[in-house]
């Protein structure tokens, strides 16, 4: 199946299991998404409960919290990550602190699926990857989907779930395909996978990255002779620890690489996990990979230079082997 | 528009004069320093809460605002938990984590006072669009003044409640002033009907601080939006007697205007009615004048006698699913 059938699969299935559901963002309803990510769903389900809604991230995100607190289960659509600046207030303020504000009373099951990430060309402000700023507000869980398979599971779950839940899609996984049947069970969050297993390295990375620290294994592994072990994080909050420590106990030396800037990112909040749990089973430093400190640019050939490839996970690996 | 029943006049003084007591006292209690943080009154608006919230049902929600204690007793609020919360004690409405401007009650289909300007009226707009799908014809009410009205929050959530046709009542709390700058500062045109006219939005504008006024239009209102008519707008002109915050000592508003403010005062011209109308005499206010200065003692009663929140309930309530927040925290998570 692939990536975004997968969203389409999650979504048919809880559309039809609890009439609470409903969905909404722009263009996903009549027009059937601009990736064809909701395509055949408003035939199926109606202009209501496939809602088109206005160019107002604001309004309709907004929306989603009331509709939430009242009954329904909204998912919405942020075509483009970098739009929730929009929208933050409605999930910031709203979404994730009123189950806290209300002492417990209220619940706020809503779930947003956005695309987030670069590689497509999409400049400075369609190419943006914010999951350490929504993983760092209490009450939010934020889960990162790197196959079809997972799409489906995580979607499943953060729909099914009582909190506000952020699905972050990538662009550039929009062309994958995976062996994935419908009927995936929901992920629970938290839930890291061992994507590869191996002996002396441990590389962790999560979205479009996973891919690409595959790649970057494979090389090592024929070039160097290098075992690696690549951990798919899935969840960013909450983050599992746990496998994060028991790899990096097994390998002793750990490379995160992602797509977003290093400052106050996930990477070093996984170097944290790593250095708490496995101090004293380290050979080296945890290393951090990813993008030098600037917006996302739109020249193929600048996006290319400060996106993390293949090269720089290797390049790492090798400098503390 | 067939005569307000006589209980309901009297009614509509009483839950005014319920808010009046509740705030002054909330008043006295943050002068003499037993409330944390700080508190927005809106003493000589209970006209607007009032009149609105005797429109609704129960099942109706409304979104309040950071000086929402009014809209919140009138939809029928509990002034004891309510205290509780202002005190931060754990019997509060938020468990003493939300305080006075975040006060929630699922039952009483509040759906928050809210801190923030602007969020509450396309939360609303959302509760609208549940009432909706469910097709339950609950209304959704969201209180919101002229500041309030600069923020892009309102004017997407007008757009959308307009072009969803859904059961909104936008209730424009005119009081003047946002914080210490006056309505001229904030809004560009006389009166927020003219704002609505821009969504296609009815509205009407009505004296705030004339209570049955105030019914009056939300019965009207309530109704188109409650049988499919889409979304309208109540603008109520009140004033605001104290300052923005507690403490504020207003030196920005002319002093005639100061001197003058009892003139507009909604609980006298509903007493002076109800007396002429011979539904209520000196004897009769003062009943209900002790009634309600007891409810509002036993309200501090009940809020002094309640238990602090524990330095460690502040784990509690983060999500209401299971497994822990950020990895490594407190495994707390209800
Ligand atoms: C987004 C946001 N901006 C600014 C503030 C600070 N603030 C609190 S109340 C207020 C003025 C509000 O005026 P209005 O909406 O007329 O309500 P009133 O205080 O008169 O009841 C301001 C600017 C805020 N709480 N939220």
């Amino acid at each position: 199946m692939k990536y975004h059938a997968a969203m389409r699969e999650a979504l048919r299935c809880e559309l039809e299991r609890d009439p609470a559901v409903f969905f909404m963002g722009e263009d996903v309803g009549l027009p059937g998404g601009i990736f064809a990510q909701s395509r055949g769903l408003y035939e199926e389900f109606g202009a209501e409960r496939v809602r088109d809604t206005p160019a107002g991230e604001l309004g309709f995100m907004g929306a989603a919290v009331g509709a939430a607190l009242t009954g329904s289960r909204p998912v919405v659509e942020i075509s483009f990550a970098d739009f929730f600046m929009t929208c933050i207030d409605q999930l910031v303020n709203q979404a994730a602190k009123i189950r806290y504000m209300s002492g417990g009373q209220a619940k706020v099951p809503l779930t947003v699926i956005t695309f987030g990430g670069a590689g497509r060309n999409a400049g400075p402000q369609h190419s943006g990857s914010y999951e350490a700023w929504l993983g760092s507000v209490p009450g939010l869980r934020v889960v990162m989907p790197s196959t079809p398979h997972d799409v489906q599971g995580l979607l499943k779950a953060a729909i099914r779930s009582d909190d506000p839940t952020i699905v972050i899609l990538n662009k550039a996984l929009l062309g994958i395909a995976d062996d994935s049947e419908p009927g995936v069970e929901p992920i629970p969050f938290g839930k890291a996978v061992v994507r590869r297993e191996g002996e002396h390295v441990t590389i962790v990375a999560w979205s479009a990255m996973v891919q690409t620290a595959l790649e970057a294994a494979d090389i090592l592994a024929a070039e160097d002779g290098v075992s690696c072990e690549v951990i798919d994080l899935r969840s960013i909050q909450p983050l599992d620890g746990e496998l994060l420590g028991a790899s990096a106990r097994k390998t002793g030396r750990v490379v995160t690489v992602q797509e977003t800037v290093t400052f106050a990112g996930i990477g070093a909040e996984v170097a944290a996990e790593v250095s708490r749990r496995a101090f004293g089973w380290l050979d080296a430093p945890v290393q951090i990979v990813g993008p030098p400190f600037t917006p996302v640019p739109f020249a193929p050939a600048m996006e290319g230079f400060v996106l993390p490839g293949v090269g720089s996970i290797v390049g790492a690996v090798r400098e503390i082997l | 528009m067939k005569e307000i029943a006589p209980e309901l006049r009297l009614r509509l003084y009483e839950t005014m004069l319920r808010i009046r007591r509740f705030e002054e006292e909330t008043g006295a209690l943050f002068a003499a320093g037993e409330l944390p943080g700080f508190v927005h009154l809106s003493i000589g608006q209970e006209a607007v809460p009032t009149g609105i919230c005797a429109a609704l049902g129960h099942e109706d929600t409304i979104t309040a605002t950071h000086r929402g204690h009014g809209h919140i007793i009138a939809k029928g609020a509990d002034l004891g938990r309510m205290m509780a919360e202002l005190m931060g004690k754990r019997t509060g409405y938020g468990a003493g984590k939300g305080g006075s401007m975040h006060i929630f009650s699922v039952d009483l289909g509040v759906l928050g006072a809210n801190g923030i300007l602007g969020a509450g009226q396309p939360i609303a707009v959302g509760a609208g669009l549940s009432a909706k799908l469910q097709g339950s014809d609950r209304v959704s009410v969201t209180f919101f003044g002229e500041g309030a009205s600069a923020q892009g929050g309102v004017h997407e959530a007008m757009n959308l409640a307009a072009v969803w046709k859904l059961p909104v009542v936008f209730v424009a709390e005119i009081n003047g002033y946002a914080e210490l700058t006056p309505y001229q500062y904030h809004v560009s045109v006389p009166s927020m009907v003219d704002r609505a006219g821009g969504y296609g939005i009815p509205a009407v504008s009505v004296d705030g601080n004339d209570v049955e006024a105030v019914y009056e239009a939300a019965v009207e209102g309530v109704a188109r939006a409650r049988s499919g008519g889409g979304p309208v707008l109540i603008e109520a002109r009140t004033t605001r007697w104290h300052g923005h915050f507690e403490g504020d000592r207003q030196l920005y508003r002319p002093a005639e205007e100061l001197e003058s403010l009892a003139d507009h005062d909604p609980l006298t011209r509903q007493a002076d009615r109800l007396v002429a109308a011979g539904l209520l005499g000196e004897e009769g206010l003062n009943v209900l004048e002790r009634r309600v200065v007891e409810e509002v003692a036993e309200a501090v009663a009940f809020g002094r006698g309640s238990p602090e929140a524990a330095p460690e309930d502040a784990l509690l309530h983060v999500y209401a699913s299971e497994g822990a927040g950020a990895a490594g925290a407190a495994e707390v998570t209800r």
